[in-house]
């Protein structure tokens, strides 16, 4: 037991939620109160389009007048209708499905293949000219903007027969690579190469010892590594839209921009299927709050 | 036994770069020589194509509407960097001071970064040609009457609300978790030499927080240029392709519009631009902190 305890593990950094001043800062109610209203007050830039969105996805259109109350006003009585009539213009259950699809193979892929990566770099980069070559290789595909690669991506994933969900959980896994890797084989360095020793007395093989020992220590970094990736892919929209254009399947993002037309000026049911579209992703951030503005910083410093 | 287990060791390490390395070279490298090779032809994206030489790269600096993009994403890019850097600084020292409810105003600021840009884009789309129209009928604000994105000459602004409305969420949070590395002995120090609260954030929070100026300014550059989901929501690259971004215009013409050559010359512009702004700005910010 005392063994165990030698090793640090480090921990990445958090945006404490409640940090430690906050709870003394409200034990001796020092607090500003002046910058707490205007720090509310601000925070009506950011709820005001969402509580539209809101109010005008359970409006009737004979309730939308010309003037602003026809719009703002709280609807009369709050009807699903137009809910049900979004998912069905939209195909709602089909897209989002897809989406967790595309978005769970893409974190699946990247929890594997980037952190083995991002291990075995870590491990060698300051001993072996090759894999420092490897890192440096991978990372520069950072600077690269997906507009160049667009293109010519679209001519090959058809060639492959690709051009499909497939096609695009491959090329997110590609696009978050450099990221991840730096991420993961940063967050070697702070892991003592004294775990692997240990379990090579023990006789298990390196491949072994990545998967019982280290990769289950790797879990703060792939916290953080699955909501970056998972944002990412959840929103995207330029990606599905050029590759997997010939087939009938559309993301959630996507299928917005595919029923505009149809929407017409019917903007209830527009906004109806705006905020469906808006709701899973809200939900998740409203339970994992602490993961994601934590992954999220994370990931962006240590970047 | 030894030597045999550090050389099977080595063997698992090459092992487990392969996979990525294929992916990457796959997918990232040859698409992006691909696409270089065919920005020296005129290939339209079907058919049969000759080599054209520089011949795109040449048309590149004439033609008008690349110009307009390119004009567009950089007025685009430095009005929302400065004012994004700005605004999540402010937003920043605001929620890391002491304040209540501040998990909970943490958490409301932070929202607009997780949702999506084309919804969001469409959301604003709708306040921007009804709501601000009819405020502006109501209380009789004469440039308020009409939509801003019909707008040939401020179109731009409106995509640039809705910009940084969405980029400050990430910055906030970078700062703050920069303000935090700064111990509070700092602040001490300097109320007991009698700094002014200006004189505090320029002489000793600004410095320490360098390091993070410098990530946030690469990270929101990086992202304004390229800037295309609230362009598809808002305006699609209109009025008179007013607010034509250059990704935008790379995926118009070079997907639909027959330019595939063309716009893959322009592809690796935008490349070599992106590289070049990205180490400019490491280089001067790095040499910003050796100075502090």
């Amino acid at each position: 037991m005392s063994e165990k305890k030698k090793y640090f593990v480090p921990e990445p950094v958090k945006v404490n939620i409640k940090s430690a001043d906050e709870i003394k800062d409200d034990k001796d109610g020092r607090s500003s109160i002046f910058l707490t209203v205007l720090l509310i007050i601000g925070c009506v830039t950011i709820l005001f389009p969402l509580y539209m969105t809101i109010v005008i996805a359970f409006k009737s259109p004979s309730e939308m007048t010309n003037d602003i109350s026809g719009a703002l006003a709280l609807p009369k009585s709050f009807g699903f209708g137009n809910f049900a009539e979004a998912m069905r213009v939209t195909d709602f259950w089909h897209s989002l499905g897809n989406s967790v699809v595309i978005t769970g193979a893409t974190i699946i892929l990247s929890l594997v293949i980037h952190s083995m990566t991002g291990y075995a770099i870590g491990r060698n980069m300051n001993r072996k000219k090759g894999f420092k070559l490897i890192y440096f290789y991978i990372v520069s595909g950072m600077f690269v903007p997906f507009a160049i690669l667009m293109m010519p991506l679209v001519k090959q994933t058809a060639n492959l027969g690709i051009d499909n969900m497939l096609g695009v959980v491959i090329l997110y896994t590609v696009f978050y690579m450099p990221m991840n890797v730096m991420l993961y084989s940063g967050y070697m360095k702070n892991v003592p190469f004294a775990m692997e020793e240990a379990a090579d007395m023990d006789g298990a093989s390196a491949w072994r010892t990545y998967w019982t020992i280290i990769f289950p220590m790797m879990k703060p970094m792939h916290a953080t590594v699955a909501v970056l990736t998972a944002l990412g892919t959840w929103n995207d929209v330029m990606t599905p839209l050029v590759i997997m254009s010939g087939t009938d399947n559309t993301t959630l993002p996507l299928a917005q921009l595919n029923f505009q037309t149809q929407f017409g000026t019917n903007y209830n049911l527009a906004f109806a299927s705006y905020l469906l579209a808006l709701l899973p992703i809200v939900i998740f951030y409203i339970v994992c709050q602490k993961q994601i503005i934590g992954g999220v910083a994370n990931g962006a410093v240590k970047g | 036994m030894n030597k045999k287990k550090m050389s099977d060791r080595q063997k698992t390490y090459i092992v487990m770069v392969i996979p990525a390395l294929i992916l990457f070279v796959m997918f990232n490298t040859i698409p992006l020589i691909t696409g270089a090779a065919y920005s020296f032809t005129n290939y339209r994206g079907y058919g049969s194509y000759d080599f054209v030489g520089l011949r795109n790269y040449i048309d590149l600096f004439t033609d008008a509407r690349v110009g307009n993009s390119y004009l567009f994403t950089f007025k685009y890019a430095i009005a929302g960097t400065i004012l994004v850097n700005l605004l999540s600084l402010i937003l920043a020292l605001g929620l890391n001071s002491k304040i209540k409810c501040k998990s909970l105003l943490r958490g409301v600021y932070f929202l607009p970064n997780i949702l999506g840009g084309l919804i969001i884009g469409y959301i604003f789309s709708f306040i921007f040609t009804y709501i601000v129209p009819a405020a502006g009928e109501a209380l009789n604000i004469g440039f308020l009457k009409n939509s801003i994105l019909a707008s040939e000459k401020y179109a731009w602004i409106g995509v640039l609300i809705v910009g940084v409305w969405q980029a400050v969420a990430m910055n906030t949070i970078i700062y703050i978790s920069g303000l935090q590395t700064i111990p509070a002995e700092i602040h001490e120090a300097g109320m007991i030499d009698g700094a002014t609260r200006w004189q505090e954030f320029k002489n000793l929070t600004l410095p320490m927080l360098m390091p993070f100026v410098s990530t946030n300014l690469v990270l929101s550059t990086k992202n304004m240029l390229m800037v295309f989901d609230q362009i598809m929501a808002l305006t699609k690259g209109g009025p008179a392709q007013s607010t034509e971004s250059i990704s935008y215009l790379i995926y118009r013409n070079g997907m639909d519009g027959g330019q595939f050559g063309f716009q893959s010359a322009n592809a690796v512009v935008f490349f070599v631009v992106i590289v070049t702004i990205s180490i400019i700005q490491m280089v001067i910010t790095n040499k910003k902190e050796e100075q502090l």
